[in-house]
């Protein structure tokens, strides 16, 4: 029996078209580019945290076998001290990154929407602010807010003093907006232009077409990297150690100081901070992907 | 004419004591700030060089028919993407720098680590933007059609001329715009080497200003605009490259 | 035997009772054919029968696993087979053009030349302008793969090939890919090549094509040669029911 399978170009189609490089198709750069982090984050197999937490486990007792003081006293000791880093440490750290994120986001939006104004005096500005602060170092706009805010406030006669935090919380918002700003205004560009013109010969305003129209598309756009952001900012958060911030590493150096300053603690007490770091992020990433599919589907 | 810069600045500072631009008109200052600027410059510099040569190799190693190797390369990549750099350098500097041993320093009778500060953050940042990089890199040589690579070899192309006159000159233009996004990326990443106190430009900055309170506002605008500029220069120089890299009929 | 053995009298390609499987996948079950210098075959078949397999085996891209394929006179089933030695006899085009898309079109046919066999610089630029005429591209030698039409880039690829003076050249459905347009374009230069009498393998679907400039053609289907003959007999007096439900269907 003959094998009728269709035969391009004389039974079917030519086949004209042919890629001469794929598409590049990097977890690091597929599209929409924003979400590379939560993605690789995603896609951690679950093996890759098992061989590290058996590092840090092995570590210590290969490198002071000679030592008297053992990895399971290195173990104790951090056991001994995990409440107090989490509940005085990472709690901040995440706090941190709640209003760092609110804060952001809503300068975030804002920004975005100036940058597609259509006067130049509103559109330039928004464009070089979100430039300036996208390309500058966090850790230099944590330093710069940490000095120019000032230590109280006085309101009449009450004096508030400002925590530390707090300053944190404006210095690492700076970056997130600006990062915001540039996710609000890819989602409304990535709206179809026939939607402003389809919205406009129905009579509606430019300001009705925004807020009605174009905005409740964005949002299932701009979700997805704006969750991968938030982990971006938690992962940023031990930055504000260098300030004096009394976070999760802050609180593990001084964790380690009060053991006297053991070298074997070092590995467990940083090796317990990544692996809190992780067990925060990981679900966020996953949640993230799983969005983002979920929308995709849908657009 | 730097006489009359140097007394501008300085009288400047006399009538507006919160304005001092100290470092224009004190040349140790001026010193420091030269010192950490070519420290962000050399550990920016060092850092891009290793992390494309980790990329380069890390994407070779990942195509290896050894599973080992491959799982190796993929743990690796895991682990220095999914946690804080910031982190990373702490670990590295404390935690490693312990077991590296200790050589006469300069002076001939000092102990020095093998592995000073600065080469602890360039190496911990290599790694860190490498793992980034070996993504980047691989994902660019799987856009090189298997086709395309057997049309080199059906020319009598070795494997080893095939891998680098076909396969990684596409796949570099290929993943340029995402190992630029890296590259500035790393180049900010520079900032947190304060964490094990290498001098660069903003370790100097901050020890200015907290030797010279009245320097403060003057520092913080110099840094600020200094990292703007550098990136600036980065992003400028880096997009005008993958401009005249790029492929003619595709893309773009 | 080795190659220089071999004399113009003999079959420039000589394939015996090859079998290759991808697998579990038998995609030749016992293949052999003649090939005489100066000649030119066509493979015609179903899709899936194997015929694009074949040639690539030709030309050691895919290996047999056994049987014996000999370029004048050399084996290519041969572990210990010097590959350049083989492709620079043996030349190819693809379905896809596969050109080098970061090359223009004369560093494309330049570059096998001076990076594989060594030769100077000046005198392949020299042969690879006049492969450009050969093809009726002038005026296009700096013009990049992807600012070329298909069938603009296919003749292009039919010139990289030809700088490596091969002599033998295998075509596996070159104007597959093509628009209608430029179809006759690729197939007027293909015409050209084998009335200078160029040995000549092609798969292909063109049957109007085959029959004009074929010596002989075969038809496989399911990894066997059903049916060969010179295209006369072949197209008019087929006698296998399978060669006549294909012909019937395409032509």
């Amino acid at each position: 029996m003959l094998n009728r399978k269709t035969i391009p170009g004389i039974n079917t189609e030519p086949q004209t078209r042919f890629a001469v490089l794929k598409p590049f198709n990097a977890t690091a750069a597929g599209e929409p580019e924003d979400l590379l982090f939560s993605r690789w984050l995603a896609s951690t197999p679950l093996w890759v945290w098992a061989i590290l937490i058996g590092f840090a486990i092995v570590w210590p007792s290969l490198s002071f076998a000679a030592s008297t003081y053992s990895t399971a006293d290195a173990f104790q000791a951090l056991l001994r001290w995990i409440p107090f880093i989490v509940t005085g440490g990472f709690f901040f750290n995440v706090i941190i990154s709640f209003f760092a994120m609110f804060i952001g986001t809503v300068l975030g939006v804002v920004l975005g929407l100036m940058q597609i104004s259509p006067a130049f005096y509103i559109r330039w500005p928004a464009q070089i602010i979100t430039q300036v602060f996208r390309n500058s170092p966090w850790l230099v706009l944590l330093f710069i807010v940490l000095l120019a805010l000032p230590y109280e406030i006085e309101f009449g006669d009450t004096v508030i003093r400002i925590p530390d935090w707090v300053k944190a919380v404006f210095g690492l918002c700076l970056p997130i907006m600006a990062n915001i700003a540039e996710v609000v205004r890819g989602a409304i560009n990535s709206v179809p232009s026939g939607q402003w013109e389809a919205a406009e010969s129905l009579a509606y305003t430019r300001h009705q077409t925004l807020w009605q129209i174009i905005l409740p598309q964005c949002f299932k756009r701009m979700s997805p990297p704006w969750m991968n952001w938030y982990a971006i900012l938690t992962m940023a958060t031990p930055l504000c150690s260098l300030l004096g911030v009394e976070e999760l590493i802050t609180l593990s150096r001084q964790a380690i100081e009060a053991e006297n300053n053991r070298p074997e603690l070092l590995v467990p007490f940083y090796g317990f901070a990544l692996l809190i770091f992780f067990a925060y992020c990981y679900p966020i990433a996953r949640a993230t992907i799983a969005l983002e599919r979920r929308f995709a589907v849908k657009l | 004419m730097l006489e009359a810069f140097t007394e501008f600045f300085r009288q400047l500072a006399d009538d507006y004591p919160r304005w001092n631009f100290i470092f224009f008109h004190e040349p140790r200052q001026w010193a420091r700030i030269v010192k950490g600027l070519q420290h962000t410059i050399v550990l920016s510099f060092a850092c891009v060089i290793f992390s494309v040569i980790i990329g380069v190799v890390g994407a070779w190693m990942q195509s290896s028919p050894s599973v080992w190797i491959r799982r190796f390369v993929q743990g690796y990549i895991q682990f220095f993407r999914n946690t804080p750099p910031f982190v990373q350098l702490l670990f590295f500097y404390f935690a490693l720098g312990q077991f590296t041993p200790a050589v006469t320093g300069p002076d001939g009778w000092t102990q020095v680590p093998l592995i000073s500060n600065i080469g602890w953050a360039i190496i911990s940042l290599s790694f860190f933007a490498g793992a980034f990089n070996v993504e980047i890199f691989r994902s660019g040589i799987e856009a090189v059609p298997e086709s395309t690579q057997e049309a080199a070899s059906a020319l009598g192309f070795s494997r080893l001329q095939t891998y680098t006159d076909i396969v990684l000159p596409l796949a570099f233009r290929v993943s340029l715009p995402a190992l630029n996004n890296n590259l500035v990326n790393l180049v900010k990443t520079t900032t947190q080497a304060i964490a094990i106190a290498v001098p660069e430009l903003l370790y100097q900055s901050v020890s200015i200003w907290s030797d010279y309170p009245s320097a403060q506002y003057p520092t913080m605008i110099l840094l600020f605009f200094s990292f703007i500029f550098l990136v600036g220069i980065l992003v400028f120089g880096m997009s005008r490259w993958e401009r005249s890299m790029r492929i003619p009929g595709y893309g773009g | 035997m080795s190659h220089h053995e071999w004399t113009d009298d003999q079959p420039i390609v000589s394939i015996n009772n090859v079998h290759k499987s991808f697998g579990n996948l038998e995609v030749l079950k016992g293949i052999s054919m003649d090939v005489m210098k100066g000649e030119v075959i066509c493979i015609i078949g179903p899709s899936g029968s194997g015929k694009s397999t074949l040639i690539r085996c030709v030309n050691a891209l895919n290996d047999i696993q056994s049987g014996s394929i000999k370029v004048e006179g050399l084996e290519v089933n041969d572990k210990d087979l010097n590959k350049l030695e083989l492709r620079k006899k043996v030349g190819m085009v693809f379905q896809q053009y596969n050109l080098f898309p970061h090359k223009t079109a004369l560093e494309n046919i330049m570059m096998a030349p001076i990076k594989v066999l060594k030769q100077d610089r000046a005198e392949v630029e020299e042969r690879a302008r006049g492969l450009i005429a050969k093809v009726r591209l002038q005026g296009k030698e700096g013009a990049y793969p992807g600012e070329l039409s298909g069938g603009q880039q296919q003749r292009v690829a039919i010139a990289r090939s030809l700088a490596m003076s091969p002599d033998i050249m295998l075509f596996d459905e070159v104007t597959a890919a093509l628009d209608p347009e430029t179809v006759k374009e690729v197939l007027v230069t293909i015409k050209d090549l084998a009335e200078e009498g160029m040995t000549c393998m092609l798969v292909t679907h063109e049957m109007g094509f085959a029959k004009e400039i074929a010596d002989h053609i075969y038809f496989t289907d399911r990894g066997v040669i059903v049916e060969h003959g010179p295209p006369a007999t072949f197209f008019d007096k087929a006698e296998d029911p399978r060669t006549r439900e294909f012909l019937s269907q395409i032509l």
